[in-house]
């Protein structure tokens, strides 16, 4: 059994691509027992890919990962579990119909004979919970659990595993603040037993709550690693950010014109409330904040996907009404929705099919589709976006992931819209095509369309909006002009609410 | 596009269609005679006719196993209320009404309610052909106005066509031009290849799938009619065991089981190659549990085949779209 403050687990310039792109460069990680260690970073500064690769997914190629005194077994998840790694990702992946204690032992049942020992998996699962400090019933099925509980689960079962050193991605993302208490618990009972945790998280205020230590990474390396004491939550965010970003947003000053989109108080208590803002024509207006705050939700109900229970929407000055996407395409309402492969595209269609979809009116007579002008207008946005595909009958599935993010783009500005809403344009693709995006999104703000921009990417965000809302758990948290706006602000907002930092 | 020629079952199921043809007339005297074919034709009216609706609501992601109670049900309607004294354009208007609005409760229950169509309509295909017992029980109505009963059956003048097929054939078209030429056919497709990503195109999921539903029903009402008089004959058990015929030659014809994917044509085929294999197996004498065994085995092969040609053909586009 390791001592409190032994080595666990060092890596040294460990490195890795993925085709072209280098996703690190070069990271350290020291991790001791009896440590609870958070992994900062943006999105992209490569914290996943540590994680996979202590996990088995991924292989480095470079650098040197030592285990205490023995070299780490890259390879496979199974390797990785032998050697007392162990994950607990965001989504956990109970079997809902098994008993939680079919569930820390499936696979490895005691057996007594021939025979399940039941009596003997029940007694060690529910010892397992105890010492999380979360006395859950063995005999219960998985099902109902919160996701909380079911991530205790998880953890009992890493434990079961002998695990010493346990990885939770963004553990917090999808759980309420009791059951973040819950979890902080079970972290710390893990600290006692002189295990190590490491945890990745963009909510800040948690992770000086409860870390020993932070490390923060940017683009694929390590920039600092302190004891949590040696730091504090201005100096972190300085150094998540840390680049100038605004080249990459070639951001045009467009005329502003009057209001397009106004939103008042607008709530559905089980997402948002009291949400107000305007855009204006040719104004680009960014919804900031941390995935699961609230965001695409009020996206999803300005453009009538869902309903919301109080408030108003105006486009120009009129009513819309609620719960109803086609009256948002009649006032000229496009919505490209964050998940392109769901909600935005028809995968096993064509590219034409995809991109007329919502443009039927322009390719038809009095009844009949035209299927050249469906050509034609295929032809104008794979010239306008330079989207790329061998034919234009070609399923989108063939399609690469930036070339699918464009073709959703250009069947939505094939409509011609007033007011644009993007949910997370630039999601999965790479940088080049990110810029095109960008250039695309300016261009639309540049002919007078209003535009509502959704990102998860701070520097996105900044280099592209004329003004910022910032939303935190439901809440619109604070307002901040271009001028005004620095990424700290922003974190600072969507991490703790606060509106200075 | 030759690509789509040589890979799409569709396309496949036309070269069997033209072999089981050629094999037939080869092996059976009188497989092409005028005849012949005009019973084939004849044979498979109700079935086609069903087709048409049936079509869209598989497209959509959805079923009817209740189509051919329907037919019942509206045969019933249209020999009680012909024999109460209704003349016979009211009686053909109800059997049409009644299946229309049997249509729709489909859709109602499906939809509004919440419920998946394969519970629905195994609820509704009990329903509606109890209704129909309840409407007529064990009495048979087969006294209709000769006009009517020739329908169906007899020819066009002195040729071999008979008297539905211009009808079927002007469905066939119009439905054929709904599904592949219109907003409405596009949007069908749509919803059954992702009904999230419909919603956010901006279609009216719900809306559209009554409007299936319900003219799937209209369908079922129009086949009660043709086969009334086909046989000269409403009774409550009419047409039983039809909708798994009907099925059978959608996805014969293509038609993906998991929505999405169908065209008209390849629906026709369908129908075509069953009551053709059908018709064959008649003549050859073949008794009936070989039929139903044959039938069988063409079924699982036009499951099995267009998931199969599938997968080969969009491995060759991605493999395209990489290079």
């Amino acid at each position: 059994m390791a001592q409190k403050g032994d080595l666990l687990l060092q890596m040294k310039g460990v490195q890795k691509r993925f085709g072209g792109a280098i996703a690190l460069r070069g990271t350290d990680l020291s991790i001791r027992a009896g440590e609870i260690h958070a992994l900062l970073g943006e999105n992209g500064a490569g914290k996943s890919t540590m994680l996979k690769i202590l996990a088995g997914v991924h292989v480095n190629d470079g650098g040197t990962i030592s285990l205490g005194d023995k070299p780490f077994t890259t390879g496979s998840p199974q390797a990785s579990i032998e050697q007392g790694i162990a994950v607990i990702y965001q989504e956990p992946s109970l079997f809902l119909d098994l008993t939680l204690a079919e569930n820390v032992f499936i696979g490895r049942q005691p057996m007594k004979g021939v025979a399940i020992d039941w009596a003997q998996a029940q007694n060690e699962a529910a010892r397992l919970f105890a010492e999380l400090g979360v006395p859950l019933d063995p005999k219960r099925q998985a099902r109902g659990l919160s996701i909380a509980d079911q991530q205790v689960v998880e953890i009992a079962k890493a434990l079961s595993m002998n695990a010493n050193i346990i990885l939770m991605d963004e553990p917090t993302a999808a759980l309420s603040a009791s059951e973040v208490e819950r979890l902080m618990t079970v972290m710390k009972s893990l600290k006692a037993a002189n295990k190590a945790v490491i945890f990745v998280s963009h909510r800040l205020d948690e992770v000086f709550a409860i870390s020993d230590y932070i490390t923060v990474m940017r683009d694929g390396a390590t920039v600092s690693e302190n004891p949590v004491g040696g730091t504090d939550l201005q100096k972190v965010i300085k150094e998540m950010v840390g680049r100038e970003l605004t080249e990459l947003f070639p951001k045009t000053e467009n005329k502003i014109g009057d209001v397009a989109l106004e939103i008042k108080d607008l709530t559905n208590p089980a997402y948002f409330r009291n949400i107000s803002f305007t855009v204006r024509h040719g104004e680009i207006v960014a919804l900031a904040g941390l995935v699961g705050s609230g965001r695409s939700e009020v996206a999803r109900a300005i453009f009538g996907i869902d309903k919301y229970t109080t408030g108003s929407v105006k486009v120009n000055g009129k009513d819309l009404a609620k719960g109803s996407p086609v009256a948002a395409m009649a006032e000229k309402i496009a919505l490209v929705p964050e998940d392109r492969r769901q909600q935005g595209l028809f995968m096993i269609a064509g590219v034409d099919r995809n991109i007329s979809m919502e443009s039927f009116d322009r390719i038809k007579g009095k009844i009949f589709l035209n299927f050249k002008k469906e050509r034609a207008l295929t032809e104008t946005w794979r010239e306008k976006l330079s989207i790329k595909y061998a034919a234009p009958s070609n399923p989108v599935e063939s399609l690469s992931g930036g070339n699918q993010q464009k073709t959703v783009l250009a069947k939505w500005l094939a409509t011609d819209p007033d007011i644009l809403i993007v949910d997370e344009p630039t999601r999965g693709i790479d940088v080049g095509t990110k810029a095109e995006v960008h250039k695309l999104i300016n261009a639309a703000a540049g002919e007078g369309k209003a535009v509502l921009m959704i990102s998860s990417e701070l520097p996105e965000v900044l280099g592209m909006a004329d003004r910022i809302i910032v939303m935190r758990e439901g809440h619109q948290v604070a307002e901040l002009s271009r001028k005004e706006a620095t990424q700290e602000k922003v974190i600072a907002a969507a991490t703790t609410g606060s509106k200075g930092a | 596009m030759k690509l789509k020629l040589r890979f799409s079952w569709d396309t496949s199921i036309l070269i069997i269609l033209a072999v089981v043809w050629v094999a037939a007339s080869l092996t059976t005297d009188n497989f092409l005679s005028s005849i012949n074919v005009s019973q084939i034709f004849s044979n498979t009216s109700e079935i086609t006719i069903m087709a048409f609706g049936v079509i869209f609501l598989i497209i959509l992601g959805e079923i009817d196993l209740s189509v051919a109670s329907i037919l019942a049900l509206g045969s019933s309607m249209l020999g009680w209320s012909y024999a109460h004294g209704a003349p016979i354009w009211l009686a053909i208007l109800i059997c049409i009404a009644v299946g229309t609005l049997c249509g729709f409760i489909n859709g109602w229950l499906v939809t509004k309610v919440g419920l998946g169509s394969l519970a629905v309509t195994i609820g509704t295909l009990a329903l509606y052909r109890g209704i129909a017992n309840g409407i007529l029980g064990t009495n048979t109505i087969n006294e209709f106005p000769e006009f009517w009963t020739g329908f169906g059956f007899d020819t066009i003048g002195t040729s071999f066509i008979p008297q539905s097929l211009p009808i079927i054939i002007l469905f066939g078209i119009g439905f054929g031009l709904l599904l592949h030429n219109t907003p409405f056919g596009r949007r069908t497709l749509a919803i059954g290849q992702s009904p999230e990503a419909a919603r956010f195109a901006g279609v009216n999921v719900i809306k559209h799938k009554i409007i299936v539903f319900t003219f799937t029903g209209f369908m079922s009402g129009v086949a009660g009619v043709i086969y009334t008089f086909r046989f000269s004959t409403a009774q409550a058990d009419n047409g039983i065991g039809l909708e798994l015929l009907v099925i059978s030659a959608c996805l014969l014809g293509g038609v993906s089981i998991f929505g999405g994917i169908g065209t008209m044509w390849g629906v026709i085929a369908g129908v075509l190659l069953a009551g053709s294999v059908e018709s064959w197996l008649t003549l050859r004498e073949i008794n009936a549990q070989w039929r139903t065994i044959v039938t069988g085995i063409l079924l699982l092969i036009s499951v099995a085949a267009p998931v199969l040609i599938n997968k080969a053909k969009a491995a060759k586009v991605r493999a395209g779209n990489k290079s």
